[in-house]
Formats: structure tokens, sequence, C-alpha cells
């Protein structure tokens, strides 16, 4: 067990763990933001998806010693806290959850898929997303979802802030 | 639905006046004990219950009980509409809350499609009563007919006049009132929100991270369990060595417990650990032995379908039959026959099996799981605790997916028995590898098939289905003469409405010790396969288009307007370069129909699934958007369930252990889709599986039709058609 110092959504947190503890569950159980979920453990689903640095990652794969003591997390909780970021609000146009459950890591992929890439073709849409699984199968929902996004952030029809 | 029609209740919530919001529960309460408690009570905190429910406060705010726990079909909001509509009010002016297992609110099963068919009258009858019972107060402050009074967003007004009360100015006295028995229903003529676009109001919290799963509880003082189940599922224990999962730091305990199944307990470990990580990590340091009896030898699929095979080669018990057909096929000089294959399947539905008891020290309990149905989750857990009903509360988060695995309660006994054990809140929550391995599954069937053509007619099907039974290995409940009532169901021409001048369906129970359960679409997950591509082939051999072939012998004006727009939507009469092929299926379940046709090309060395096109007759439907969403899921998971290896079994063991073995389709697998809903104003049919059977035989007739080359076995391999 050690003590950690992390920023997660700009904040400063403390967090005692074992040094082999992946991200997700300091996350979810010892920070206590539940919005990153537990779907395999393998990196096979994208559930747990978060940023570091504004890069998507796995965070089931990352023992918390492994962790930079720079590192920025950002999670699901840090999306659209003022406003709904472009990708949120398009989910929302496009009613494109079922259950709901893989979401925060579609959305995690999603956004950081836009920032890198603002204008992608479809083959670069799937390329992005292809890691994240749906079980209720709403893909090409998550599709159209990424492309109205696409155009919203480009016609600044939604906040400038919103594509950080 | 089990309420009483005619009860009356006054049913007051009193919140804890420390401020926290905490509503606490009173029971029934009359006369001077009624008022001296609500004397002292702002008029806000009256709340007034009409039926189970809709609670209608003095201040106006009403709520709505969903009976349904949502898995992603959209009770949540489908559910509520059908109580909204009748009772004129706006669902974005209500608070919806989950039921919570008490009977007053009848079934409360999700599963079977059943939700909104089954609810469609009942509830729309609750909401029409609560409607007239408001509407009888006002009349009589106004000392008028009722006739002059109407409802329209949550207000009753006086005709020709300025004069209206709001509901909640009318909900005291209206909660005297007797319940009308028969209620005046809308016409649909005059719905303003059912069968209308909806936005589904829990979507804003699902896109921000702040919906609560089962996996997401947290309860003050809670331990988590991690627990080592059998690998051939039903072992017993010789011994246990915990010494190195007791040096994990955070460790507390190491129980010897039972996964109970409901048809049979299998021995079990628990590590219980004050993290979750530390619970997995002393499970993964347990040297169990089992002794596995003989399961290596007889627990594997290899040994289960071989004895499909054999039963594939003689006669069933006889389910039903039309004229002498066995007498017919042997006459007959154009006849084929053929046996189907399906394998296992994993439900893997992205959030893992989760349950949190507390079992308290005054012999109550509070429990949170993510069941499909918290009236069964409510007698399951009582048994399992053996306290009675009424001393547990029974919450149910959201469902991360299901599809019929969670209704299966093995995860929830494991939580009760250390809750009994441990006296403190215990959270069990299963890995993605328990979820894959541990089962149950939908079971792999076999179809053997027969038929004959004859003057370019279909003239005769014999549909012989082989595997195991829902009804005899989870409820022990199958006659040795009986065909499995799920699947005969399915099966039958007035299921399926195929005019054959013969006909016979047939059926033979294979046992086996892999546990299973419904899977979306039961049954029809399996014999859609079987039925709908030797239809196909039937069809071929009769020198017939396979749609022409389908409409000859179909009469139901129904299932002649599914397939008939299904054939205009996806084009089938289209001219098809070489290496590209359609095909199609259609079949009934769960009390709608649904067809599909799939589009596939292949350039020599695979197959591409170009496209699917989707047609789904439901009757009277909630919202429209949501029948395109699931009938999109259907079209994802019953792809998904052809061209993806299925569930095996070696040496008694599942051979797969996670999604990189057990793969489910991803988006770059996933064709175009379109999906066409009937406006047939039928009664309401289900929407939540009914898409499934079609796809896979719509599949399989494509690639005939594409490279001539006729499966018959599940999982297919399209990168390797050629």
């Amino acid at each position: 067990m050690a003590a950690y110092q992390l920023q997660i959504n700009g904040k400063k947190i403390n967090a005692e763990a074992a040094a082999d503890m992946p991200l997700l569950w300091v996350i979810r159980d010892i920070v206590g933001l539940k919005g990153t979920k537990y779907g395999c453990g393998i990196a096979q689903c994208g559930a747990c998806t978060i940023h570091i640095d504004g890069s998507p990652v796995r965070s089931c794969q990352i023992p918390i010693s492994t962790l930079s003591k720079k590192a920025k997390i950002t999670t699901i909780e840090g999306i659209g806290e003022i406003e709904l970021h472009a990708i949120q609000e398009a989910w929302i146009e496009e009613q494109v959850p079922q259950c709901g459950y893989c979401q925060s890591g579609q959305i995690m992929s999603a956004v950081a898929l836009l920032k890198e890439n603002p204008q992608p073709t479809d083959e670069e849409i799937v390329a992005s997303m292809n890691g994240n699984l749906c079980r209720c199968g709403t893909y090409s929902r998550i599709h159209n979802g990424i492309k109205k996004a696409a155009i919203a952030l480009k016609e600044g029809t939604t906040s400038p802030s919103n594509n950080k | 639905m089990k309420h009483s029609a005619n009860s009356r209740r006054f049913f007051i919530k009193t919140s804890a006046l420390a401020g926290v919001g905490l509503v606490i529960g009173l029971p029934k309460l009359q006369g001077e004990a009624l008022k001296s408690i609500t004397k002292n009570l702002p008029p806000e905190f009256i709340n007034l219950e009409i039926n189970p429910f809709i609670i209608i406060r003095t201040d106006g705010s009403i709520t709505l009980i969903n009976p349904r726990p949502d898995m992603g079909q959209g009770s949540m909001q489908a559910a509520p509409s059908l109580l909204a509509e009748e009772l004129e009010v706006s669902l974005e002016k209500v608070t919806i809350i989950q039921s919570d297992g008490q009977s007053k609110y009848g079934s409360q099963q999700s599963g079977g499609s059943s939700t909104v068919r089954g609810l469609w009258y009942p509830l729309r009858k609750a909401g029409a009563a609560a409607k007239e019972m408001l509407i009888q107060v006002a009349a009589s402050r106004w000392a008028t007919s009722t006739d002059l009074c109407f409802a329209k967003d949550a207000t009753i007004y006086l005709k020709n006049s300025d004069k209206s009360f709001s509901y909640g100015e009318l909900a005291e006295d209206a909660a005297k009132l007797p319940v009308p028995k028969n209620p005046k229903l809308k016409n649909p003529a005059d719905f303003t929100l059912l069968g209308k676009y909806n936005k589904r109001l829990d979507i804003p919290s699902k896109v921000t991270g702040k919906a609560v799963f089962g996996i997401d509880i947290e309860v003050p003082g809670m331990v988590y369990a991690c627990i080592q189940h059998s690998p051939t599922i039903h072992a017993s224990i010789i011994t246990v060595d915990d010494t190195q999962s007791l040096l994990v730091k955070g460790v507390e305990k190491v129980i010897r417990c039972k996964r109970t199944m409901p048809h049979r307990q299998s021995d079990a470990v628990a590590v219980v650990a004050s993290t979750w990580w530390a619970a997995q990590k002393g499970r993964s340091l347990l040297n169990v032995k089992w002794d596995d009896g003989q399961l290596a030898l007889t627990q594997t699929t290899d040994a289960y379908f071989q004895k499909a095979y054999n039963a594939a080669k003689k006669e069933g018990v006889r389910h039903e039959e039309k004229g002498d057909f066995l007498a017919k096929f042997n006459s007959a000089s154009a006849k084929l026959e053929a046996v189907y294959e399906t394998p296992f399947l994993a439900h893997a539905p992205i959030e893992p099996e989760c349950a949190v008891v507390h079992y308290k020290e005054d012999g109550t309990a509070e429990i949170w799981a993510h069941v499909q149905g918290p009236d069964g989750g409510l007698a399951d857990a009582a048994r399992f605790l053996g306290i009675d009903q009424d001393k547990i509360k029974f919450h149910v988060p959201l469902l991360g997916g299901s599809f019929g695995r969670k209704a299966y309660h093995d995860y929830l006994s494991e939580a009760c028995f250390l809750a009994k054990e441990l006296k403190k809140p215990v959270k069990v929550l299963w890995t993605r590898e328990d979820d894959i391995t541990q089962g149950p599954y939908r079971p792999g069937m076999l179809s053997r098939v027969q038929g004959m053509v004859s003057n370019g007619k279909l003239t005769g099907f014999h549909h012989h289905a082989i595997g195991e039974s829902i009804v005899g290995q989870v409820f022990n409940g199958l006659k040795p003469d009986e065909a499995d009532p799920w699947l005969s169901g399915e099966l039958s021409t007035e299921n399926n409405q195929y005019q054959f001048p013969v006909s016979k369906v047939s059926w033979t129970h294979v046992k086996t010790d892999i546990p299973i359960v419904w899977w979306r679409s039961v049954y029809a997950s399996n014999f859609g396969w079987g039925q709908e591509c030797f239809i196909d082939e039937l069809a071929h051999l009769a020198g017939k288009d396979p749609l022409e072939a389908r409409l000859a012998i179909l009469k139901d004006e129904r299932f002649r307007k599914v397939l008939e727009t299904l054939a205009e939507k996806a084009n089938w009469k289209e001219k098809l370069p070489a290496g590209k092929g359609k095909g199609l299926a259609i079949f009934a379940s769960f009390g709608s129909i649904s067809a599909c046709c799939i589009t596939v090309s292949t350039s020599g060395k695979g197959i591409i699934i170009e496209k699917a096109v989707s047609v789904i007759d439901c009757g009277h439907y909630v919202n429209p958007d949501n029948v395109v969403a699931q009938t999109q899921g259907n079209i994802v998971m019953g792809i998904s369930a052809a061209i993806k290896d299925g569930i095996t079994f070696s040496n008694g063991k599942c051979d797969q252990t996670n999604y990189h073995e057990y793969q489910v389709l991803r988006m770059n697998e996933t064709p175009e889709m379109e999906v066409h809903i009937i406006q047939s104003g039928a009664e309401p049919g289900g929407v939540g599986e009914p898409g499934l059977p079609p796809v896979a035989p719509a599949l399989g007739n494509a690639i005939f039709a594409a490279t001539g080359i006729r499966l018959r076995r599940l999982p297919i391999d399209i990168s390797s058609i050629s």
C-alpha cells in the first residue's frame, strides 16, 4: 500500500492503494468516481477508457504505481462539466445509448478521436472506435453521433471550448 | 396484474425533518392516527397514492412507478408512458422510480418481450382510473357533470370557462374515492404520447457517467467478495489452501460458499476483502482441489452434440401433426432432409453479474441487485436468507445489459449466503471470466428437417427439434413425453402460418449438465436458422424464388404484408452482379412478426455482409425510435451469433474465458442497417427480441444466393468462404 497523488479532472486527489491496483479500480473504488466501468480487465472491451494527457487509454491496464506523477487524468465525469461536449449532445440527439453501460468508454474514445482528428472519415471513425464493444448494438448510432458532433464543431454550433 | 382495483389507500410518506431528504415509508394510516401525524407536516410532504403506480403530492408533483427493470430495452420510459398517456401528464414533468419487488405491482419480470404488450391495458387502465377520480372531484366542486370536465397536462378543466384545478389540488379528495373498475381508455387515434417519437429521458444520465448500475452500488461498511467457482462448474471441493490468499493486504476472510442455481447447488470459495482488487487478487492465489467426478468426460459440447446427432436419426416425441407426414414424405418424388446446428452462446453483457446484500442484526435485509424482475429476486432472496419477503427491501439499479442472464439469480444467492455469514453489507462481483466460463448459456440445438415440393409448391415440412430444455433443466418441469412449451410454441404452424398440406413438429430432449437459460429470443434464435434456411432449400428445389415460394403458402395478411414490405424496401427483385446475393427470412415470435433481408458480396475469398434490412410488425408500440433501436440491436446480436465462435466445453471446462476468445460483433463488422415498422395497429407485440431470429437464416440464404454454398452449421466463418 502506498499513497499516491493523482490529478483527476483538474483536481488533486490523494489515494492510498496497493502498487498493482489498476487505475480503473483506484478511480472507481478509492476515489469513488463510478462513471468509468469494468467490462473485461484485459483491454478487450474499452469500457474502462479514460484520458491521460488527453489520449485515450485502458485504465484496467495501468497499475497505479506506474502512473507518472504529472499525468493529467480525465474521466467521463470531467467531460462536459459546465456545458455538454458536442459528442454528448450528439449522443442525446441521436439517442445512442440503450443500457448505457459501455457509453462512458465510447464517449471517451470519441472525444479523443475528434480532438486528434476533427473531421474523421468513416474508415477513421471505425478504426478509432473499434476497440469499444457494445453488446446492445448501438454502433451505427455511435458512428452517426460522431459525424454529427464533427459537423457541429466545424460549424461552430457548439462552444469553442467544447473540443478540449 | 395483481393489485386490487377496488382498494383505496392513503399512503403517507414523511421526510426526516433533519433535512437529509430521506423518505421513510409508513404503513397505511387512518382516522385520528392519520390526522395526528399529518397536522404537523408541511402539505407538500403528503403523498397520495392513487394506485400503486401513481403518486400525486398536494404540491402537484407526480411520481410514476416503473414496474419493469430497464436493461436497455427502454422500459423505464415505455411503461410510465402507458400511465402518462391516460393520466394526461407529460413525462418531462414527472419523476419515474423503479419498483422494489412488492407484490402490489404485479408481475415485474422484464423478459419475454412482454413489458409493453403485458402492461398495455393494465397500466393504461391505472392511468385512466386515476384521471376519472380526479375529474370526479373537480366536477363535484364545480357542482357540474363530469362530461363537462376534461384533463390536460396534469390539470382538470371545466369546458367553456376559465376554471381549472391542478392535480395536486384534487389529489387529497380523489384518494378518498373508490377506484373505477372499467375506466374509459383513449382511442389510439387520440394518443399524444404513445406511438410518437419521444426522446428517452434516461439518456442524458448515460452520457455523463451519472447513471447507476448494479456494479456501482456502494453501501457504508461494505466488503467485497470475489468467488472461485469450480472450473467444471459442478465439481465438489476436496481441499482449499488459502494461505497465500490470506497474506494479501485487505483480504479479511476466505469462506466456503454455495452457488445456488435454480436446479442444483455447486461448491464455491469466496475471498472477502476491503477492496475488490484485493478480493480478486486473493482469489487468484487460492489453491483449490476439486473432485470433478466424470465431468471431464461427460460435460463436453462434443458429447452433447453427438447425442443430439444420434437422436436426429430417430423419431422424436410428436408435438403436432397435420395429415400423415411420414407417408407423404416417403412417397414424395421431390424431397429433402437435412440437419441444422446452432452452438451454445454466452450472453456476455458488458456489465458482469453483481449483487449487494446487507443482512441486518434485526433480521431484516436490504438488497441492491440488477435482476430482470425484483419480484422474482425478492422471492429468491427470501428463500436464500430464510426470512419473509416483507422483511426485505429490494432495490433494482440499472442493468448494464442482460439478454436473459441476470434473471438467473445464482450471483444473488452467493451474496445472500455471504451476507448472513459476515453480517455486514457484501458486494459479490463476478469477473468477466466468471461470466464467460460459468454460464448459464443459450443451449446449442439441432433442427432435423424434412420437406417436399410438388409442382413448384412447398407441400410438406417436418421440424424435429433436438436438444436441452429450459423447462426441463432449469425448472425440472418437463414430462418425458412432453415437448418443451417454450420451443414448441415457436415451431408450430399456428406460429409460422405456413400452409403446408402436411406438416409435423417433433422433439427429442437431450440433456446436458452445462447450465442453460433463456438468451435473447430463446429457442427462436436456434430454430429460426433451421426453419428459414430449409424453407429456402425447398424453394430452390421447387424452382421458385424464395420470396414467391413463401408467399404462395402464406395467407395471413400480416405475414404477407411484412414480406411484401421487406421485398420492396430491400429491393428484392434487383438484378445483382455475380458474387453478390440477397437472402431473406421471416419469423414470428413473442407476439410480433419480423423479416430480414441481408445482402452479401464475395470477391472469391471471404464474404462481406453489406446491408441488413429488417421489417417488424409489433402492432401498437410506444416509441418508434426505440423499436428501431431494439431491432438494430437484434441485427447486431443476430449477426454476432451467426458468425462468431460459440461456447464450447472440452474436458468438462469452458474453452473460452474472455472477450478475446468469446468474440462479439464490433463496429467494423456491423453492416449498413435499415429498419421499417409496419403500422398495423394490431394488439401490441414484443419488441426486444423478435428482430433477432430471422437474421442468421437471412445471412445463410444470402450466402447461398451469392456463392451456391449451403451452410447448415453455425457459426459461419465468413472469412473462409470462397
